[in-house]
């Protein structure tokens, strides 16, 4: 793909027009972030910049919102973009009451589904399902969450979010905090930051919930990482906090010993460089204070803002293209 | 004794030489044999190499191995060696080779992927790296690493 070529220069603000190559989303699927390249991922971030809502854009479209496990971000956040483009939102939260408690397949749900609608949006238990679906059906298929695999379009707002803030996606340090072995947000975010250049991972987490060796074999020697257990947030352009979970320690007193380790409060961000965002995937319980949120570097509210238009440029990108 | 090899030839079948030393109770199993038949098998367990240093070797009389079969070898003992016996005499030599796509191959070792659910898929991995080996299942992504690919039989 050739680079974006310079067509002319504002004239009042001096800023370069740059004609964007054009890339073929019409009908794709998005199901993992390793299916996506730098070039992808920046279209896409350029359109959710762009977009504004629209509602005749995608008026007459319907969009398949099948959740077979609960969520309130991502399921209302794909409404709210569908219905800001003019869409119209059909499907379902929780499996009872539907077929599939009934015991049919997922193959044949969405086959019928198929038939109804112009995208499906699914979140499914089941590690592989949302790749099922899109094998299946000829709509565009958007994952929502699959299993402890991928949730594709969270880690686009995650990286919207910090180029918004920073202005960039090369030439960063980034730290990420928790739980590093569960957290399917940071495995995904650690993925799709091997597209940037220069990023330095700092790494935080109790032993026993380190980055899984496979992830780190995909960094290796494309991002530079240090691993510790010391909360040192110093010189970090953005924080990724996510949350450890007492459920994934055998020993209670093991949970509790480290749990306090990684509560960021006011005090712990003094060591923050003022430029430093602070973000989160959301839901948090009590790693990060509530205090915190009055602080400047605390952009998870923006983050989770965010995701409608990733998500608003996601539904207009797969449906009517580029 | 010379130190050589002492292994009854068969006169017509296969041989699936250079197998991982350690891997040829495995190889029997991909083959369907470890519940008996009928035919002659020869076992060989870490026997002298050249190549390999140790290696296993299996004889089967009267078998020919289907393309599927091969690359099931192929993941247990990725250096092996089928040759085809006719007479005595090897007339074909085919060295087994790890296709870039597994389809109906191997198992995932993730319980939670959805080609181990109720739902009607055969299982699918790419090779990620040949040595190790390491393949990544399509639907889930989990990396299988090595031994841990458990071949569907």
């Amino acid at each position: 793909m050739p680079n974006p070529r310079i067509l002319s220069y504002n004239s009042i603000s001096g800023v370069q027009i740059v004609q964007r190559p054009k890339l073929e989303w019409r009908g794709r699927d998005i199901i993992s972030i390793r299916d996506l390249s730098r070039e992808q991922i920046e279209d896409i971030l350029y359109h959710a910049q762009q977009i504004r809502p629209d509602p005749q854009l995608l008026q007459g479209r319907v969009m398949a919102s099948l959740f077979f496990e609960p969520s309130t971000r991502t399921q209302l956040s794909f409404a709210t973009a569908m219905q800001r483009l003019g869409g119209r939102v059909i499907g379902f939260s929780g499996t009872e009451g539907t077929s599939i408690a009934k015991g049919e397949s997922l193959q044949d749900t969405v086959r019928t589904v198929e038939k109804y609608a112009d995208v499906i949006v699914i979140r499914h238990p089941l590690e592989g399902s949302a790749r099922l679906v899109a094998d299946t059906v000829v709509i565009p298929v958007i994952n929502a969450g699959d299993g402890a695999n991928q949730h594709p379009t969270q880690t686009l707002m995650d990286l919207f979010t910090i180029k918004k803030f920073h202005n960039r996606l090369d030439d960063l340090k980034i730290g990420l905090v928790g739980d590093l072995k569960y957290g399917r947000t940071v495995h995904s975010l650690a993925i799709a930051l091997t597209r940037f250049r220069k990023i330095e991972l700092r790494l935080i987490s109790p032993p026993n919930l380190r980055l899984p060796a496979s992830i780190l074999q995909e960094l290796s020697g494309i991002v530079s990482y240090t691993e510790t257990d010391q909360l040192d947030l110093r010189d970090l352009d953005v924080v990724y906090v996510t949350r450890i979970q007492k459920e994934r320690f055998p020993d209670i007193e093991e949970y509790e010993k480290v749990k306090g380790a990684y509560v960021i409060t006011p005090k712990v961000c003094e060591m923050l460089k003022p430029t430093a965002i602070l973000l989160h995937p959301l839901p948090r319980v009590d790693e990060i204070a509530p205090e915190v949120d009055l602080l400047p570097q605390a952009k998870y509210f923006d983050q989770v803002q965010n995701g409608v238009p990733v998500r608003m440029a996601l539904l207009k990108l797969l449906l009517l293209g580029s | 004794m010379n130190g050589e090899l002492k292994v009854s030839k068969i006169r017509n079948g296969t041989v699936i030489d250079h197998i991982t030393a350690g891997m040829a109770p495995a190889v029997l199993r991909i083959l369907g044999i470890e519940q008996g038949c009928s035919d002659t098998v020869i076992v060989a367990m870490n026997v002298r190499s050249q190549r390999l240093g140790l290696k296993d070797m299996v004889k089967v009389e009267n078998r020919a191995l289907e393309a599927e079969t091969v690359k099931k070898i192929a993941i247990v003992a990725p250096h092996a060696t089928v040759n085809i016996i006719k007479d005595f005499a090897v007339v074909q030599k085919i060295p087994v080779e790890l296709p870039q796509e597994l389809i109906g191959i191997v198992r995932c070792s993730n319980r939670n992927c959805v080609t181990n659910s109720s739902e009607r898929v055969t299982s699918y991995f790419v090779v990620e790296s040949r040595d190790p080996l390491q393949l990544r299942c399509h639907y889930c992504e989990t990396l299988v690493e090595g031994a841990a690919a458990s071949v569907l039989l």
